[in-house]
């Protein structure tokens, strides 16, 4: 088989499949259970107070 | 530093000071012979800056203690004074535009080479330092932790405004490699290849040091954007030189191979460097001044994966109806479309964060910069998928829509919340209360909204005009107008987005003597609004 023609067959099935399996991945374990309150902590990163220079 | 390593960068500088005069001695063209100078001279002032800085004096331990915030003032400078020489260049390539004969007849002063000019001095100058800068900011603050590899960072700092000078240079010389927001020759690439991988290696290590155990939101922006734009510029840049101490190369890539590896880049470009990045800048910005965390800390993952698994796959449409593969353009169509969704994801999480907050927007016009900046990206991604519709790129391509376009989401989305971010970092920099006056935050504001408003919407009428009276048909078939017919038309549309351009311009130099009156006087010329008015009532 032509290498274009491989290599484009590879992509739009293999490699879309593991794309998009990586993608759906991410998007659900962003859900999981229990995510929430490390979520709330990290999204409060920011505003936390700036530790002391001495801190560091 | 201590002052064996300073006086082995000083050393290597030197070696490097050379090396670039024995090119110089050997250059085959002018624009190779100038830029070697230039490199001569600047690696014998970072020499010469080194040797000075060894001292063998004992020293205390007491800066390393803290955050490193002066490599950050250096780049808070930099974005300002580039983003004034940007806006500049830009008014007069407007104006070059209106009135061809501000062209004056020189090369040098060419809108052909002003152009990139103008588009390297805004994205890579301005936006570029923006970036940086605020990179290492946002970093230290969210990891806990000392910027790492200081030394390398301050190489980051002078070796991209090594490369900036470099590529202005360049193009007013009338060197280019011909890509469009890749224009500087091979070795001009190389510098900043070099430059880039430093550039990673500093903020990564910074990350892997971090005191905080999870990596903010923010930090991935960033991280993925400086990632993706080595991969692009590296990949893009492949080219033969024709001499090694010559300026001209040949692109590695040829036909259509080489226009899909440009819009591969150049829409990435797009995406990682004016997206991805400046939302890192949103993610720790917004929620600092409304004093609110992100509406949704999920939302802001899914954000960060959406963009970097949709984003790189758009490029071709910039290459609907041409020699590219049918069934390419219609991919980068449908991912363009697709991005629909994590955009406006994106900037209703920036958007919902100020919630509890709305009632700052009346009093602080700092907040009021980065709330329009982020209005201005979902309307900005709300026009590009459209544009990416091959119908309504049949009519769009090639006309000053695509500028209009480009400039509602640079000025609107970046240079705002770029703005923003500088009016937030100036005065905890320099160790102010406040900046100097809010009122001029105030009037820079409204002249930047003004600005853009006339520009977009001039060339929204100028655009569609244009690609109306180029597919014109009469019924034999002949087309109605000539070229330079539908130039005339464009004529008054040129001068009213060269006023805007210059409200643009003119709240940029309210920004800059803001900022200076910052850093020069220890108290505010003017009370923040929202003292003011708490006082009042």
């Amino acid at each position: 088989m032509e290498l274009y023609t491989l290599m484009r067959q590879f992509a739009d099935s293999w490699g879309l499949l593991y794309m998009m399996g990586i993608f759906i991945f991410v998007v659900l374990y962003t859900f999981r259970p229990g995510s929430k309150t490390y979520y709330d902590h990290a999204a409060s990163i920011p505003l936390e107070e700036d530790p002391k220079n001495d801190e560091l | 530093m201590d002052p064996i390593s300073t006086l082995i960068y000083g050393g290597l500088a030197f070696v490097a000071a050379l090396c670039s005069m024995y090119a110089a001695s050997q250059a085959q063209d002018t624009v190779f012979y100038v830029h070697m100078l230039i490199l001569t001279l600047a690696f014998g002032l970072a020499a010469l800056a080194l040797v000075r800085q060894c001292s063998f004096q004992t020293v205390t331990n007491e800066p390393s203690s803290s955050y490193s915030d002066s490599i950050i003032r250096y780049g808070v400078i930099a974005t300002m004074m580039w983003g004034i020489v940007g806006f500049s260049v830009g008014l007069l390539i407007a104006l070059q535009l209106a009135f061809p004969s501000l062209n004056l007849d020189l090369p040098w002063t060419n809108f052909g080479r002003l152009r990139p000019l103008h588009t390297s001095a805004v994205v890579f100058a301005f936006g570029g330092n923006a970036l940086i800068a605020t990179s290492f900011y946002v970093a230290q603050r969210t990891c806990r932790v000392r910027l790492a590899l200081e030394p390398l960072a301050w190489f980051v700092f002078w070796g991209y405004q090594l490369f900036i000078v470099l590529a202005a240079t360049g193009y007013v010389m009338g060197s280019t490699q011909s890509k469009e927001y890749a224009e500087p020759e091979w070795y001009v690439d190389l510098w900043l290849t070099i430059v880039w991988v430093a550039y990673l290696l500093v903020f990564l290590v910074t990350l892997i040091r971090r005191k905080e155990p999870h990596i903010y939101v923010a930090n991935w922006f960033y991280l993925g954007f400086i990632i993706t734009i080595a991969m692009l510029h590296v990949v893009n840049g492949l080219a033969i030189p024709v001499s090694w101490f010559g300026s001209e190369s040949y692109s590695a890539f040829s036909g259509v191979q080489s226009a899909l590896i440009q819009w591969w880049y150049g829409h990435n470009a797009v995406g990682f460097f004016l997206t991805a990045g400046f939302l890192g800048m949103m993610y720790y910005f917004v929620p600092k001044q409304a004093n609110r965390p992100v509406y949704s800390y999920r939302l802001s993952i899914i954000h960060f994966w959406a963009v970097i698994f949709l984003y790189i796959w758009a490029g071709p449409h910039h290459l609907h109806y041409t020699a590219l593969p049918d069934w390419a353009q219609t991919l980068g169509m449908v991912f363009s479309i697709m991005l629909w969704m994590p955009s406006w994801g994106g900037m209703i999480n920036g958007l919902m964060s100020i919630s509890g907050a709305w009632d700052k927007l009346r009093t602080d016009p700092i907040l009021r910069m980065l709330v329009a900046a982020i209005a201005f990206y979902g309307m900005a991604t709300f026009e590009g998928p459209l544009m990416s519709i091959k119908a309504v790129n049949g009519l769009s391509h090639y006309t000053d829509w695509t500028i209009g376009h480009v400039h509602s989401g640079a000025l609107g989305w970046n240079a705002l919340i770029s703005f923003g971010a500088l009016y937030f970092l100036t005065p905890r920099l320099w160790g102010r209360e406040a900046m100097y006056s809010s009122k001029l935050i105030n009037w820079h504001f409204w002249l930047a909204m003004l600005g853009i408003v006339i520009y977009a919407s001039s060339m929204w009428v100028s655009g569609i005009t244009q690609g109306l009276m180029w597919r014109e048909y009469n019924d034999q078939g002949f087309l109605v107008y000539s070229f330079a017919e539908t130039v005339i038309v464009m004529h008054p549309f040129y001068v009213m987005r060269a006023v805007g351009g210059l409200m643009f311009l003119l709240g940029g130099f309210l920004m800059a003597y803001n900022i200076w009156r910052t850093i020069r006087d220890e108290r505010a010329y003017d009370q923040p609004v929202s003292q003011v008015i708490t006082v009042g009532a």
